[in-house]
């Protein structure tokens, strides 16, 4: 997509919905006050999907969540996260991801809201800053997952690779994943289900849950194959 | 380039010598004879494929790239928040003054810098050096950018960028120069400017030249696809592209002559996916400050109050020179074909 030709109002107009609109506060209130009933009667449609706007491969995971049904919007502060029911932290660089959440404060107001239930999903980078620890590395991160994860685990950019991978609760033909200077979970706590292992003797884990937490070292946001995405909204809808 | 030892220790799979199949693509045996139930499943690993080139662009967007010279330099950058760093001997503005020929740095200097910062690592190779190219694969660079700021060394061709594993950037001024890169195999690029003057403007008008061209595409009706194409040098198919998707194949930063905050949300606004900045950093005052302020309005680049606020105290930016009063021999942004 092209941008605009230059002007505020141009841009603006790509990006309205980046937090502070008054909607999303009415639409926190709603949650609030009727969560449960409304949990249980949302259809796919319904649900308001965020994407982490910070810097990364944004406007593929709108695309992807338009793809599956839900209203996705890209979100940079923390009243942007307001009456959202997921949030994708998509690709990046983990370190400047870190520094502009902390910031802003916008980590504190992610781990409010899924306290207060909203669902996470992180792909590579967002693997990263939701896992508790990071081998070898002291920096910011949300750490809301049990699991120790290490970065560039399989080199630089030369031995990024991809191939297809078995992940049972997508269901279906094997996942063509995208693992780019990618991290990998070297081990997960006991409340944490793995989803996905890469084939071979490593077995190194590459995708897991933990509630409504979800997290890849790849990336499906790089494919055509909606699958992993649909799951997340599934699990955002509680089935 | 053709051959290599493909690591593996950390995925602790296989670890055999492979060649390099079409396109520099890899493909590497994890588990031979692991049957999963499937008919269809690829058990090998692709490495170096067009997705995965693109891809690292991808995770670069909304983000800043320092050139940078020494390890302590590439810290501050990690630390200011940098999506990746541009390993060089000298910054373009100390290229512009030294003269001479300007070629790649010393690897011993990249692999300072690499060794210093988990972020990725670019170097610059000159346009048509192909064995530089090579040797900068060779030491695991992650992104190569085949650059006009050091001197050419092919003055009719480019390198052949699809028989890399290792993604390259390349410059352009308009679509036409875009697309001939990307038709070269470059995996991402980067508008040229006027490196080392600390002047946005040719930034700003080659940004706005390949965002015009990209409408103007896009308006044709495809009878005329075909002429447009001959017209601007640019291959049909992916002229045909960005007609039907109305963006660049890959991702595109702003380079040359970036010095404030806002002259980098300037660059965003006007359709940069990101931005590359060289001297503007370690030629400023307060390069710390400066680095910091830069990667948080790209962040944040619609929010005036915010550029308003990290612009304040960082130090006075790189002086610079004024590009309107450059000969055209003193130009770089000439330099490619």
């Amino acid at each position: 997509m092209v941008r605009g030709h230059g002007g505020p109002a141009a841009s603006r107009s790509k990006l309205p919905a980046t937090g502070r609109g008054s909607s999303l506060v009415r639409g926190r209130v709603e949650l609030e006050t009727h969560q449960m009933s409304n949990m249980n009667q949302k259809s796919a449609s319904d649900l308001r999907v965020g994407v982490l706007a910070l810097q990364g491969d944004v406007s593929e995971h709108l695309e992807m969540m338009g793809r599956v049904g839900a209203r996705s919007l890209p979100v940079k502060t923390p009243e942007g996260l307001e009456g959202l029911d997921g949030l994708i932290i998509p690709g990046g660089e983990s370190t400047t991801v870190g520094k502009l959440l902390v910031r802003y404060g916008l980590d504190e107001a992610i781990c409010r809201r899924v306290r207060e239930g909203m669902a996470l999903y992180g792909t590579c980078t967002g693997l990263i800053l939701l896992a508790q620890r990071i081998h070898g590395s002291a920096q910011p991160r949300l750490g809301l997952m049990d699991m120790d994860v290490e970065r560039n685990a399989f080199g630089r950019q030369v031995d990024s690779f991809e191939i297809d991978i078995p992940i049972p609760a997508i269901g279906g033909a094997p996942f063509r994943a995208v693992f780019i200077r990618a991290p990998f979970i070297r081990e997960v706590g006991p409340g944490v289900e793995v989803l996905a292992r890469l084939p071979g003797p490593g077995g190194q884990i590459v995708m897991a849950r933990q509630g409504k937490l979800l997290a890849s070292a790849f990336h499906p946001e790089l494919t055509d194959d909606p699958r992993v995405h649909a799951y997340f909204l599934r699990m955002i809808l509680g089935q | 380039m053709v051959e290599e030892n493909v690591k593996y220790e950390a995925a602790a799979a296989a670890g055999s010598a492979a060649a390099a199949g079409a396109e520099g693509a890899t493909r590497v045996g994890l588990a031979a004879g692991v049957a999963y139930g499937s008919s269809s499943m690829d058990l090998e690993a692709a490495k170096g494929t067009w997705r995965v080139k693109k891809g690292l662009a991808e995770m670069l967007k909304g983000g800043v790239i320092m050139d940078v010279t020494t390890p302590e330099q590439a810290k501050i950058a990690e630390d200011a928040g940098a999506v990746a760093v541009m390993a060089l001997e000298r910054v373009p503005a100390d290229i512009r003054a030294a003269g001479g020929v300007a070629r790649m740095a010393d690897p011993a200097v990249i692999e300072k810098i690499m060794n210093a910062v988990t972020i990725p690592v670019m170097a610059k190779a000159r346009i048509g050096h192909f064995v530089e190219a090579m040797i900068l694969e060779a030491m695991g660079v992650d992104y190569i950018d085949e650059s006009e700021v050091l001197t050419p060394a092919d003055e009719s061709y480019h390198i052949n960028k699809h028989a890399f594993k290792v993604p390259f950037v390349c410059g352009c001024r308009n679509l036409g120069e875009a697309l001939r890169r990307i038709g070269e195999g470059a995996a991402m690029i980067r508008t040229k400017g006027e490196a080392g003057t600390g002047d946005v403007v040719e930034a700003v008008r080659h940004m706005r030249a390949v965002m015009d061209d990209i409408r103007r595409v896009q308006s044709l009706p495809v009878e005329e696809l075909m002429t447009a194409a001959k017209e601007m040098g640019a291959p049909y198919d992916l002229v045909k592209e960005v007609h039907d998707t109305g963006k660049l194949p890959v991702v595109n930063f702003a380079a040359g002559g970036i010095a404030t905050p806002a002259d980098a949300a300037l660059m965003m606004y006007l359709g940069a996916d990101g931005v590359f900045v060289g001297s503007g950093i370690f030629k400023s005052e307060d390069p710390a400050k400066r680095a910091k302020a830069i990667v948080e309005a790209v962040a944040h680049y619609e929010d005036a109050k915010l550029l308003a606020e990290v612009s304040k105290g960082i130090g006075e930016a790189m002086r610079g020179i004024y590009v309107g009063g450059m000969k055209p021999e003193e130009k770089i942004q000439g330099r490619g074909w």
